[in-house]
């Protein structure tokens, strides 16, 4: 039997695992919760099918690309257009560019995002570069397209959707270990 | 001849009317009980418990707060002027971590320690030896984090709120040190707070009912909760880190797939509570002062207790507040403005209940009550800028400006810091014996009163002006306002050698306090001798519940 002040101590210690716990469980939920709501602007990293929908022609919508280096990685991405007006139902081609700008070949990957967040929901990829990760040899460019799609259900207040891609390296180990299983998946899809 | 009172111990080491000084010394060895550094290291009592934690507090608030002259010495004149500004950076996050984890949050249990037991008639408290361990643990880990600003590369540079990826990504070397004390500081709280629930829930005296407890017992009991709740998630947090930083997870890396914004969920759903934390123990402070010096019971004892756990309740559901302009969806934005908003309601209930209770009072403004005056009046302007900065679209104009800073400010140093003084004022003559020199209290309080309005008031203004925080140069226009900034801070620092004064010359002597040592006071802790004995209801007293 526990006296009172070990069955309070008992308790508390209790809580403080759950709470430690719920701590780490937190980072699945999040992630699952945003998947199903859309609110951190996370895009779906598998292709979708496209929507067969009349496009909205009453409606213009208007879609911005912003691209950029994190973690020092010496890419350029490129983008033929930084901006396009679309129609909601629309689908959509846009042709991005990797420039590998160091004198060795590299891995890298392009994180997607997307904001206002909400509208992540409303966007559907079609193709995509950053489904994968690329490897460019020393100077090399490659061109990739962007198939995309705003559903038609888009809520009317969004007019202009920005979709930002950030280049990171990815670990070389790693990058090696997968060429290894599927030669060639990487560069020059 | 044996000193009975920590505080009379230390004054007679360096007491110059010899009478006991030698003494001391002299029986030495023949004690039974360790002497000397060794009493204090293994102490397991209350008191002498308390009496450390508030001792630690009070030279980490001078540490604190010198980094804060630093940086307001540097912010005096637009310009980079004294210190550069990765120096700079490490000020503003060291000012931040030791003033929230090291002085106020300390300052609060060393209360607690002293006050509880004597406040529900325990002999002390529920664990002593745990009591001891949480203590000694508070020393390492701030040694620790102190010592990293003579590490290569730095102390932390990230703000207190150290966030991802500014943490991990791009922190300087240090930060693996700063995370173990983190965790250790961590480790402090929640045996600390472990502690005092079940101090409170098992060792009251017989007949105090749970709503017959004075409200400091009441909002440390809350408080304690609070911290069993959410100090474990901020452990998570920081191991996540650890984990990031160290061994190539991507909790918060956006190129692992991970998401620096989960970072600012986790860190805030612990963050807003621990802002409750630091300040509702203080509501329980000033509604022990006023009654006693309005010489009236407090009006609505029930709706306090009740205000008080509606907040913490709500405290959890708040913590998108700080994070309005990361993109949140409207739905989001909507409920953590309304359910901000509501805190607002219990909190208002209290200041209400303070200002009713002095209403027809026979009020006399002895120093403690002038600092829980000061208190819920500056309190308040804090609470009202909360409020405005809970409006989300115009939280996004204030958001990372000084008016956030203004804001917190006035919560946490009129707030928290004022209630911190207050009480000890207020419970001096039961820890030493002596009454606080009124006079030399009263320069103190008013000093501080204008140091604090002149610092953080223009805060508002330079901060609606669009001066961002954490920034070591400015734009011109903002040069005034900083320039009574920097004065207000180092008139307010400089006033605090007066409290260090009074309360040395207070331990050395003064005049006698009788047991009830304010006419109107009314808890446990006056009925025992002033200064308490080392023990203090060894058999539980006679206690007869008051109406409330
Ligand atoms: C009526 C009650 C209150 C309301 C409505 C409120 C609201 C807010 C809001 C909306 C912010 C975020 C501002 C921004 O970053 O843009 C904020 C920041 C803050 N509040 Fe409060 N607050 C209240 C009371 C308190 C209390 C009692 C404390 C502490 C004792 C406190 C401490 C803080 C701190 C430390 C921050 C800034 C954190 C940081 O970014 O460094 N607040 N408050
Ligand atoms: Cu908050």
């Amino acid at each position: 039997m526990m006296n009172p002040v070990q069955r309070t101590v008992f308790r508390s210690v209790l809580v403080l695992i759950a709470m430690f716990a719920f701590a780490f469980a937190l980072v699945p939920l999040y992630d699952v919760f945003c998947r199903i709501t859309g609110v951190n602007g996370k895009v779906d990293e598998r292709a979708q099918t496209l929507v067969s929908e009349e496009v909205d022609e009453s409606r213009y919508v208007t879609v911005q690309f912003i691209t950029r280096s994190g973690s020092g990685l010496p890419w350029i991405l490129d983008v033929e257009q930084r901006q396009v007006r679309v129609h909601p139902g629309q689908p959509t081609e846009i042709n991005f560019a990797f420039t590998n700008q160091s004198g060795s070949a590299l891995s890298g990957r392009a994180v997607p995002s997307v904001s206002p967040s909400q509208a992540s929901r409303y966007l559907r990829k079609v193709n995509c570069f950053c489904f994968d990760e690329q490897r460019l040899e020393a100077g090399e460019r490659v061109e990739m397209p962007l198939v995309f799609q705003l559903t038609r259900d888009l809520p009317k207040d969004v007019n202009t959707v920005t979709m930002v891609y950030t280049l990171y390296p990815v670990a070389e180990e790693k990058a090696q270990l997968q060429a290894q299983v599927a030669p060639g998946s990487g560069g020059d899809a | 001849m044996a000193p009975k009172l920590p505080p009379h111990h230390s004054l007679q080491h360096s007491s110059t009317t010899a009478t006991a000084g030698g003494q001391v010394h002299d029986d030495h060895d023949h004690h039974p009980q360790p002497r000397g550094i060794m009493r204090w290291l293994l102490t397991t009592n209350h008191k002498e418990i308390g009496s450390l934690y508030l001792i630690f507090s009070l030279i980490m608030f001078f540490i604190g707060g010198i980094f804060a002259l630093v940086v307001r010495a540097e912010l005096f004149q637009p310009g980079l002027n004294l210190i550069n500004p990765e120096f700079f950076n490490q000020m503003t996050t060291m000012h931040g971590l030791i003033m929230v984890f090291a002085a106020v949050m300390p300052a609060f249990t060393g209360l607690a320690n002293w006050m509880i037991p004597l406040q529900i008639g325990a002999p002390d408290m529920a664990l002593p030896r745990l009591n001891n361990f949480s203590f000694w643990l508070l020393p390492v880990a701030f040694t620790l984090l102190l010592s990293t600003l003579l590490m290569p590369g730095g102390g932390p540079n990230f703000g207190w709120t150290f966030y991802a990826p500014l943490s991990t990504t791009y922190a300087p070397p240090s930060t693996t040190f700063f995370i173990l004390s983190l965790h250790i500081a961590g480790v402090s709280s929640i045996l600390g707070a472990i502690n005092i629930v079940a101090t409170i829930l098992n060792m009251r005296a017989p007949g105090m009912r749970m709503m017959d407890m004075p409200l400091f017992v009441w909002t440390w009991l809350i408080t304690a909760f609070l911290l069993i709740a959410v100090m474990p998630v901020l452990a998570g947090v920081i191991t996540m880190m650890l984990m990031d930083i160290n061994f190539g997870t991507s909790f918060f890396d956006a190129a692992g797939g991970g998401d620096p914004v989960l970072f600012q969920h986790l860190f805030w759903f612990f963050g807003h509570p621990e802002v409750y934390i630091m300040i509702l123990p203080a509501f329980g402070i000033v509604s022990a002062i006023i009654p006693t010096f309005a010489r009236k019971r407090l009006f609505g004892y029930a709706s306090m207790v009740y205000a008080t756990a509606s907040i913490a309740v709500l405290s959890f559901l708040v913590w998108a507040h700080h994070m309005f302009v990361v993109g949140l969806p409207l739905a989001a934005t909507l409920f953590f403005m309304y359910t901000t908003m509501l805190i607002a309601v219990p909190t208002g209930v209290k200041v209400f209940n303070w200002i009713t209770t002095l209403f027809r009072g026979s009020i006399t403004f002895e120093v403690p009550m002038l600092f829980a005056l000061a208190f819920v009046v500056l309190f308040t302007i804090g609470g009202f800028s909360g409020l405005m900065l809970a409006i989300a679209p115009a939280d996004f104009q204030y958001h990372d400006t000084y008016f956030v800073v203004a804001h917190f400010h006035y919560v946490l140093v009129p707030g928290a810091v004022f209630s911190i003084m207050a009480a000890v004022y207020y419970w001096l003559p039961k820890w030493t014996g002596h009454y606080p020199s009124e006079i030399l209290g009263k320069w103190h309080f008013w000093l501080s009163v204008i140091g604090v309005n002149l610092t953080f008031f223009p805060m508002h203004f330079s901060g609606l002006a669009g001066m961002p925080r954490r920034i070591p140069d400015y734009a011109l226009q903002f040069a005034d306002f900083n320039l009574v900034s920097s004065l207000g801070a180092f008139l307010f620092g400089f006033s605090q050698l007066i409290f260090v004064w009074v309360i040395i010359k207070c331990v050395r002597g003064g005049v006698k306090a009788p047991a009830k040592a304010w006419d109107g006071a009314e808890d446990l802790e006056w009925s025992v001798p002033s200064p308490a004995p080392l023990h203090t209801f060894e058999t539980p007293p006679d206690f007869k519940p008051v109406q409330h």
